[in-house]
Formats: C-alpha cells, structure tokens, sequence
C-alpha cells in the first residue's frame, strides 16, 4: 500500500526548514521534512519518501547489522553442521 | 488487390487517453476497428511499416503522429521525433528512408519563433539522416486546440534485400537484442512537464537508429527474423506484440536489461516499470543464435552500439508472455499495460 | 541505489531461500498471510512464491487501500468534481477505479478537470495556482499517507486557501486486521506486516495479534531480503511455538512509531464511527474524517454528496478475494467480464490488487509446463 524509496538529503531550503531536496541515484526530488519536526535531518542523512514527505530517517547501524545478519543465516547452520558432528549437545 | 471491410469489433463507447498510449486500449483499437475496416478480413501481425508493391517493386511506406507536451525537452523537440520516429519505422521493418512528407497541424497564436524552431530542428534531423523532406502541407486551426503544434509525417523507403522481418519466422532459442538503455525518452518527458518536483540528468535518447541496424543487418542479416522500435508503450508492449504474433515465450534476464541510473531512480521514485516507458532512438531483435555473437560484436563497435545486450531468449513457455528473470530464480510476467504508465503511491 | 540494492543481492536471496526451505521441512503447510498491498506487488514484482518452498502459502490481505473503496465514494467524489469550476485531484492509483459512470479517466475524457497528483501538497499547490477554481483531494491510504494529508491541511489552514477541500478516505490497518482474524472461513498461521503503515503507528499496535490470538507477526520492509528474512523470522517463531511481535525492517520502522506523524493525525482526524470497506462490509472505527477544526476543508461538508451505496454484481467476488478466502483466479469474473481493460472490481486496477497481480503477473506463468528452464 505503500510505495516509499531511500534518498539522500543534498540540502535544505534555507527559507523553509520543512523543505529539502534528496537525490536518489541522480534523480532530485524535492520533499518535505514537516513528519521529522522532532527528529530533523541534515544533509547527508537518507531518508524514506513517500509522497512526498520524508517518513523516518534511515539508520545506517540497522541497515548494516541486518546485512551482517542475512549473512550469517548461511555461515551459522554451517557452523552448527559442523558442530553437530563433533557430538556435542544440540546447539539451537 | 483492394479488400472488403470485415466487421467492427471494437466495443468501448468513447475514445480515451488510453486509447493512444500504445498499449492494449491501442492494440484494441486498431485491431477491431481500423484494421477491419481498413484492411479488410484477415489481416496478418501488423508491423511498424508497410510493403507495397508498385509496378514490380517492394516500397515500405509508414506514417506516425507526433503530439508530444511539451514541444522541446532536453535531447530534442516534436520536429526531430517526427523525423526519427518515421526513419526508425522504416529501418526496423527492413528499410532505408528516402523521402518524408510532413503535415503541420499548428495552433492559432502559436508564436511564429517556436514555428521555426522545429522546422529549422527537422531540416537538421532530416540531414542527419540522410533523409530528404519532399513535400508538406499545413492547417492551422483554433486556439485551445492542437496543444500549439501537431505532426505528422510519412516517409517511403528503399527495402534492403538481405533481410526478411517477419515474426512468424522466430524460433525457439533465438536471441532477443537491445540497442541500448531504455525509458529515457518518457521519463525525460515526464520530468520535462514539469508536474513533478523531480529533476534529473535525462536527455531524449531520439535519434535515426537506421545506421546501427544498417550494421546489424549487414553482420547478421540471414539471422534477423524481426525488428521493431519500442516507442509508446515501451519494450513490454513490442515484445508481447511478438509474443502474440509468434505464439512463443519472451524471456527476458533482468540483470542485462540496461537501464540508466537515472530512469531507475524516477521509476522507483513513481512506480513505474522501465519496459513500459517508450523509447525513441533504440530498437529491439531477435536474431537466431549463430548469428548473435556477431550481431552484438558489429553493434557494440559501431558509433552509439556501445550498450547494446543480448536481453533474453526465446522459449516455448510460457508462450506468447514476456517473463523475466531475475538472478536468484525468481520471475515475473510483464503484461502491457492498458494505457499510459500510471505514477502509483501504493 | 543505496539501501535498495544490497537487499536485492541475489547470492543473498538464494541463500536466505535455503534457509527457509531447511526451517520449512516438508512436514506440515505454512499460510501466512501480508497484509499490506505493497508487499502483495513486491511478491510479484520479485517473483518471490518461486523460489518459496511449496508448504508456504501466502495469502493476499486486505492492505490495499484503492481495493477496499466501495463504489459509492468514487461516485460521491466524481460527483462532486461535476461542477464546473472544479478540478479532481487525486493519485495515478485512482485514475482508472470504475464508479458506476465510469473512472475518473473517463470522466477526464467527457470534461472534467481531472489532474494526477503524486503528493497531497501537489493538491494544495494547485489551489493555490488556480484561485478562479476549487481543488478537491480525493486522498486515499493507510497512515502511511494519511499523516501528510493532515500536515497538508493544517498548512491550507495556516496559509488561509479556501479554494481547497480533501474528500477523505483515509482507512486504518488494525480494524482490517480484525475482521481478518474474526472472519470464520480465515486459517492462518502468521502475519507478515505492513512495513509502512508502521513508520507511522510502531509495532505496538499489533502486540494483541501477538498476545490475544497467539499469531506471531512480524513488521516487514520491502525488498526481496527484507520479506524472506521475515519468513524465516516467522518460521523460527512458529516452530518454537512462540507469538510475538517482531521488527525485521529495523533500519526504518521505529518500535514507538512516528510522534510528530501522529500529532499530525490526531489534530486533524477524528474516526467515524464506522465506515464501509468493500468486500468486508462495515467495520467501526476504522475510518478517519476531519474534526470540526478542520470542517472548512472537509469536502462532505462543503458540498452535497449523493452518498449512495453501490453493492457490487452478486457474481463480483471481491471480498473473498481481499479476505484471502479465494485466489484471484477462483473468482468466475476473473479474465472474462473482469480484465484489466474492462475491470469490475478495484482488485482489478490496483497496482497491488491481489487480481491485478496475478492477472498481470501470474496466471500465464501457471500455464508453463516446467519453471525449472526459467532460473
């Protein structure tokens, strides 16, 4: 229901603080910021647009511990094969 | 031989939008009103030109309509989309453009600089070309209509011999070939009406596209089986056409479909499938599998070839679908759409 | 694109597509059900039920907010758009949603002023471009958009435009989850929720899915990872027989929700009473309107709505299909009075309508004789 895309804040309108223009891959958009009154970004932080209001700031820590997840889902039930074999209690 | 009108199947009450947007209203419409009526009965796939015969010889002949708000956009303006559009018609069935005739619908209070703008930037097209601009005619009709100028142009062109385009000659395992990035000419458009606070670093990609299948056709003629420019209703609308005509599968591998940066961002940005977004200076192939190596070798060297990809394959299944695929396994149908692509919030 | 891509990488997909297959077993069947529409066109788009193992069944939920406008309120607001001087302003998503005469697309094509907007302060930037006319906002969404729709006409207030009224439709997401969980045809076994919808509302609002109907649920971002990952959450929370809410889409979704998102809302919505969703009949509280502060820019109170309600052909299977109850081609209108050219019912239209998705997406796939040749 809810199409929303991650952009970058590249500068804020210096005669209207609830205005900022974000770049997504080249493409610059102009939104607004009045949702984030109590959590402002500056230039330099992503944020999620939808219809043309930046919804939540992204945070790059949980994008990259998400990440770090994802790639250990394989690794881990490697490790836990692994394990197994060496006829240690179950790991879970 | 000169057909009898076969009967009207086209149902809607009223003409929209849709209706010209390329896409299934279009097909729709031609197929179950103009074709019957025009061409008679049975009618075969319509391609993007015609073949007449005149005393003995093959001629192409196609005729297009150009309507496009605004007039100029970064990367060009109507005049040299009316010629282009017409060379690339001609190209893709087969044929080199040799003369064009031009119709100017123009808008009372049209400022006469703007007039000359786009003849002055026809003339420039038409040179680029190779193409001479033969004989035209004008109407001009009330203000509030014609959206300042409307144009049409018709263009006769000389078939090349050493190529037959004919959708009913695809086979299975044949190569389907991309010219080059697609949607940049509609989104730069959209981003040209200026209705959306988006900005971006989009030109029009027009341009006559008639060298680069000059070079694809003298590296790979005998595998040629079709060609087409994928202008309003994007490369999805041109290959389910195929699809259709040919009663085979389009598999397409998203990975190799190129895509600018840019047309990526405003498509995600509005929700839009960038096979959908028409195009005005590149052209899709299918091309059977000896010859594609060399077919993309040819275009890669020439000028404007350089991202040129093979894009997919044709199947068996699923048949007369376009499906793509993605790296992972995962794939997904991509129907034409009925009308315009829509920017979409949900 | 940064934050897109890296949750599209396909050597992660696959491996995140094994370890589900290795939770998922062979055993039993899992239904799980997304509720919002968006995901429903992610799992399209990306083409995700092929590489889910076959126990896993995902069903279509509710979360569609052009699907679930009954045919009387696109009238109501067409009706209204008949004068003259005003001009419909509304997404692309509505512009081909049949009302009874027709869509607003085709109203455009017979004269009316009809424009796309793609935010609602394109709306109000209208208003104020044309004072000679009125500007409606035919507003849709969850609380997803219903915040910047607020936000939008506290600034019309601000600024004094009066040439300027939302008729609002703005419908929230946990009465539709309700009537799901209360529905007597509905088995399901999770939820995997609507990833939007919660940088608004936070995730607290699901706890009782959690707690009261022991369904584990958790908050889902968009991307091929971000919906495998929540199925692997989801598996792991089934298996150990445990119900909680949980946070997959942490880099967006903050667990208390959006404050100045919700301020928004609360000083300019009030909820009606009730409100009729097509397909699942009336649900209480579970509609916004504009409170007295904000009547002024209230389209049902600046102008004469018919506010007739229009039930949908006996044949249509709409509400099943929104429920989940029916698989879109189950429908017997489906491909053949109700196509995407012709459609009867918004799921036909709607980008992320279950039969739009599949009528665009799938059902040709279904035909293929093996998809072992497609990978």
């Amino acid at each position: 229901m809810c199409l929303a895309i991650p952009g970058k804040i590249v500068e804020i309108a210096s005669d209207n603080q609830d205005s900022a223009v974000v770049d997504v891959v080249g493409v610059r958009r102009k939104i607004d910021l009045g949702l984030l009154q109590d959590d402002k970004p500056v230039p330099g932080d992503w944020v999620l647009i939808h219809v043309g209001f930046a919804m939540s700031k992204i945070s790059e820590q949980d994008a990259a511990d998400q990440m770090n997840t994802l790639r250990m889902l394989g690794e881990m039930h490697g490790t836990l094969q692994e394990v197994k074999g060496y006829g240690l209690e179950e790991v879970n | 031989m000169l057909a009898e009108s076969a009967p009207v199947r086209f149902r809607d009450p009223q003409i929209e939008m849709a209706h010209g947007a390329g896409g299934r209203a279009s097909r729709k419409l031609v197929e179950g009103l103009f074709a019957p009526l025009l061409f008679g009965g049975a009618f075969g796939p319509l391609g993007d030109a015609a073949h007449v015969d005149i005393n003995g010889t093959k001629v192409a002949i196609t005729t297009d309509g150009f309507v496009v708000k605004p007039l100029s956009f970064p990367g060009g303006s109507i005049g040299e989309l009316a010629v282009n559009g017409t060379v690339n018609d001609l190209a893709v069935s087969g044929a080199r453009a040799e003369a064009l005739v031009v119709t100017y619908v123009l808008e009372a209070g049209l400022p006469t600089p703007v007039l000359e703008a786009e003849v002055r930037a026809m003339a420039k097209a038409a040179r680029d070309a190779g193409v001479r601009i033969a004989a035209g005619d004008t109407k001009v009709v009330e203000h509030g209509k014609a959206d300042q100028m409307y144009v049409t142009t018709t263009g006769i062109g000389r078939l090349l011999h050493e190529v037959t385009i004919d959708p009913r000659s695809v086979r299975v395992g044949d190569r389907i070939l991309l010219s080059g990035p697609i949607g940049d000419h509609g989104i730069t458009i959209l981003l040209a009406r200026g209705e959306l606070d988006l900005e971006a670093d989009l030109r029009s990609d027009t341009r006559s596209v008639f060298p680069l299948v000059e070079t694809l056709i003298r590296a790979a003629g005998p595998g040629i089986r079709w060609m087409r420019d994928p202008t309003r209703g994007g490369a999805a609308t041109s290959l389910n056409e195929l699809a259709r005509d040919c009663g085979l599968g389009m598999v397409l591998f998203e990975g190799q479909i190129p895509v600018r940066d840019a047309v990526r961002g405003a498509c995600e940005l509005l929700g839009l499938d960038p096979l959908h977004i028409a195009n005005e200076g590149q052209f899709l192939a299918v091309v059977s599998p000896e010859y594609v190596d060399a077919a993309i070798n040819a275009l890669n060297l020439a000028p404007g070839g350089s991202e040129a990809q093979v894009i997919g394959e044709v199947r068996e299944q699923p048949a007369g679908t376009v499906l793509v695929t993605t790296l992972y396994g995962g794939s997904r149908v991509v129907d034409m759409l009925v009308g315009d692509p829509l920017p979409r919030i949900c | 694109m940064r934050y897109v891509d890296e949750f599209r990488e396909p050597q992660l997909i696959s491996k995140t597509a094994e370890e589900i297959r290795r939770l998922a077993g062979t055993e039993r069947n899992y239904r799980m059900m997304e509720v919002c529409g968006g995901h429903t066109h992610a799992i399209y788009r990306f083409g995700l039920k092929d590489i889910l193992p076959e126990n896993i069944e995902l069903i279509h939920g509710p979360g569609c907010p052009v699907c679930v406008l009954p045919m009387g309120r696109i009238d109501d607001g067409l009706s209204i758009a008949q004068q003259s001087n005003v001009i419909f302003a509304a997404f692309g998503d509505m512009m081909r949603v049949p009302g009874t005469q027709g869509s607003p697309f085709e109203h455009k094509a017979r004269g009316m002023d009809v424009r796309i907007v793609y935010s609602p302060s394109d709306a109000l930037k209208l208003a104020r471009l044309n004072p000679a006319k009125h500007v409606m906002f035919f507003a849709i969404g969850f609380e997803t958009t219903a915040p910047s729709t607020a936000l939008t006409i506290m600034r019309a207030k601000a600024e004094g435009i009066r040439n300027f009224s939302v008729f609002c439709n703005h419908v929230t997401i946990i009465p539709a989850i309700r009537a799901i969980l209360d529905s007597p045809d509905m088995r399901l076994d999770a939820f995997i929720g609507p990833g939007h919808v919660s940088t608004v509302i936070g995730c607290r609002p699901y706890e009782w899915i959690a707690q009261n109907e022991r369904k584990p649920i958790v908050v889902s971002g968009f991307e091929p990872l971000d919906m495998l990952q929540s199925v692997v959450m989801l598996l792991r929370q089934l298996k150990a027989g445990e119900a909680k809410v949980e946070n997959q889409y942490k880099r967006v979704v903050p667990w208390e929700g959006n404050r100045a998102a919700l301020r928004a809302m609360a000083e300019v919505f009030e909820l009606r009473p009730y409100f009729e969703w097509r397909g699942l009949g009336f649900i209480s509280q579970s509609a916004l309107r504009f409170n007295d502060k904000y009547a002024e820019w209230d389209a049902e109170q600046r102008f004469e709505v018919p506010g007739i309600r229009v039930t949908d052909p006996k044949a249509a299977q709409c509400g099943e299909v929104l429920k989940g109850v029916l698989k879109p081609h189950q429908c017997k209108l489906f491909g053949r009075e109700c196509t995407p050219e012709h459609p009867i019912g918004a799921l036909m239209v709607s980008s992320e309508g279950s039969c739009a998705a599949y009528h665009n997406y799938e059902h040709r796939k279904a035909a293929m004789v093996s998809l072992s040749s497609v990978a």
